[in-house]
């Protein structure tokens, strides 16, 4: 664990300590077995404690945990063989958009998703999981690509937003999202959609209209940040905790409303404790995903994919 | 080259509308200081009759403006917002609702109906920006989503005004949601190759750039509008510099070819019509 948020140090702290006391008992050769599988169980028993009770803000908080799995880390633990493909032929190629084909159990999968970078240098490429028009414009292209050759898309959601610069403006960011959202409605194929990290506002919706929209344990998705939200409604940044709870923006919570259509259970504590276990989990749910999705004729599917979105909403 | 007909009269000149005005009302151009009679503005269509600054409508003003003898009949004209998270920022979400409502005698951010424009059927949903800053939550889309499905039903073409700050912060996931809901239903009008003009009024951001307003087989606007995805305060911060004059406004984004025209809203009924009639 290279970095730790604040709920994570008594847990870090126990965990020292056990590592200390093996090490004791292996230099002083003494019988530690019992005192160190007490304090095992208390480790456990504090993540569990810690971790079924996180707060909404908590969970923003994990959600961006620098050692989180990105879409890149997904690909790389789930796919045997993946082609990388770049660019939106018209202006360039946006680095905080990836996609490409990829190979699963033997199946040819289209996969996009937005990529965060790890270090200063990779974030800077990344432009920190936020699009340009391009970005969005390269996901579509890669979709209708996989929608020629039959083959179905996943899209990995993981972007604190859309990106709102002045070139972004001029290339037309709203209309980038708006044709996005409106053709994903369209696609012939199945379209599942996982909320790894962020899903911020129509800069995550311009890459989330599927057959299945699922969120990670520890996700947020919603129209706005909370810090954003905190400083528009409250005129500044510190009631963040506060509108996280407002917004109602966790994975359960939005299961809960009807927004998305399930829920990925994540290894205690987090997916960037166990990338195997967080990845394969994924894999798992992909599959049998298409298989549910499969059974579904093409027409029906969309006009079903259609219907979904279209029943949310409260209104009197 | 830009728009013309031929006609056999013209619109009312300012000098007619002067004579006919009564006395006692008077409007003033935020943008020229130009002082006018209510009527000769209302008859200009609520521009300036010096500068031609379009004044901020809202959707009774483009009712009127639109449909023949200002008859046409409102779709779900009593839906109203629910509070689904229980949200409280600085007020209760109902709370801010009812004050809304007791302010503008409106329901929520749109108004949608349908009825002749020059004899022609057509559908139309417009904005409210005095309604919460015409922000979009459940209501919105959900009016929308179904004056979709009544274009659809009575193949007649839609046109959208949009007028807004984008999200309804207080239906936060529900009001995403909407610009997939809207989007779908336009991705069956679409489909079905019915005409939709979205009508872009100042201001349009947000949410609503990033959805319904930016989908039309035609988008057009208002002349001088504001139309953008993030707001320039937001870019300003995220840049750090100034942003360059007439940047976000319907002429700029016309140049970056996002538009298909700009329309003075003195010219919209024919225009339009003129434009459903080639199609037809
Ligand atoms: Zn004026």
């Amino acid at each position: 664990m290279k970095t730790l948020l604040e709920f994570e140090k008594p847990i870090a702290d126990l965990e020292a300590k056990l590592v200390e006391m093996k090490k004791l008992a292996v230099e002083n050769n003494v019988d530690v077995s019992a005192a160190a599988a007490s304090l095992e169980n208390s480790i456990e028993d504090l993540k569990r404690e810690t971790f079924s009770n996180l707060t909404r803000w908590q969970r923003v908080l994990l959600s961006r945990h620098p050692d989180r799995p990105y879409t890149f880390d997904y690909i790389e633990n789930i796919c045997d063989e993946f082609i990388e493909i770049f660019g939106d032929r018209t202006v360039g190629d946006d680095k905080a958009m990836v996609g490409g084909f990829g190979k699963i159990d033997n199946q040819t999968f289209m996969i996009i998703g937005q990529q965060k970078g790890r270090n200063t240098k990779q974030r800077q490429k990344r432009n920190f999981g936020m699009p340009n028009p391009e970005g969005y414009r390269k996901a579509l292209r890669l979709m209708k690509m996989a929608e020629k050759f039959g083959k179905p898309i996943i899209t990995f959601i993981d972007t604190p937003g859309a990106f709102p610069g002045l070139e972004a403006e001029e290339r037309g960011q709203g209309e980038a999202i708006a044709r996005n959202i409106r053709d994903m409605f369209m696609l012939k194929v199945p379209v599942i959609c996982v909320i790894i990290g962020e899903g911020a506002s129509g800069g995550a919706l311009g890459i989330a209209i599927g057959d299945r929209v699922l969120m990670l344990e520890n996700t947020w998705y919603s129209v706005i940040s909370p810090e954003n939200c905190s400083t528009i409604l409250w005129r500044t940044w510190n009631f963040k905790e506060q509108a996280a709870e407002a917004l109602k923006l966790t994975a359960k919570d939005m299961f809960e409303n009807g927004l998305v259509d399930g829920i990925i259970p994540e290894p205690l504590g987090g997916a960037h404790l166990d990338y195997a276990l967080a990845t394969q989990t994924v894999k798992k749910v992909l599959l049998e995903t298409l298989e549910e999705l499969n059974n579904i004729p093409s027409r029906e599917r969309i006009l079903q994919r259609i219907e979904k979105f279209g029943k949310m909403g409260v209104v009197i | 080259m830009s728009w013309f007909t031929r006609k056999d009269k013209g619109i009312n000149t300012p000098t007619e509308a002067k004579r006919e005005a009564p006395d006692g009302l008077w409007y003033q151009c935020p943008s020229c200081k130009k002082v006018m009679h209510t009527r000769e503005h209302r008859i200009l269509a609520y521009t300036c009759s010096n500068c031609g600054y379009h004044e901020k409508i809202g959707s009774q003003e483009y009712f009127e403006l639109l449909f023949d003898q200002t008859r046409y009949t409102e779709l779900d004209a009593l839906m109203s917002s629910g509070d689904p998270l229980n949200f409280v920022d600085t007020k209760n979400y109902p709370d801010r609702l009812k004050a809304t409502e007791k302010k503008t005698g409106l329901k929520d951010a749109v108004r949608t109906a349908y009825g002749k424009m020059n004899e022609l059927d057509i559908t139309v949903a417009a904005m409210d920006f005095n309604f919460i800053g015409g922000s979009m939550g459940s209501v919105v889309g959900e009016k929308i989503a179904r004056a979709i499905d009544h274009s659809l039903e009575t193949k007649s073409p839609f046109l959208m005004i949009s007028r807004s700050g984008g999200a309804r912060m207080m239906e936060a996931g529900y009001s995403l949601m909407q610009m997939a809901k809207t989007s779908a239903r336009l991705a069956l009008l679409d489909e079905a190759g019915i005409p939709y003009v979205s009508l872009l009024t100042d201001p349009t951001t947000g949410g609503v750039t990033a959805s319904y307003a930016m989908l039309g087989d035609f988008n057009i606007a208002e002349p001088g509008a504001l139309i953008g995805f993030a707001g320039p305060r937001v870019i300003r911060e995220t840049i750090g510099k100034d942003l360059p004059k007439g940047f976000q406004s319907a002429e700029f984004v016309l140049e970056h070819g996002f538009l298909d025209f700009i329309v003075d809203r003195k010219d919209l009924k024919d225009k339009l019509t003129s434009l459903f009639k080639m199609l037809s």
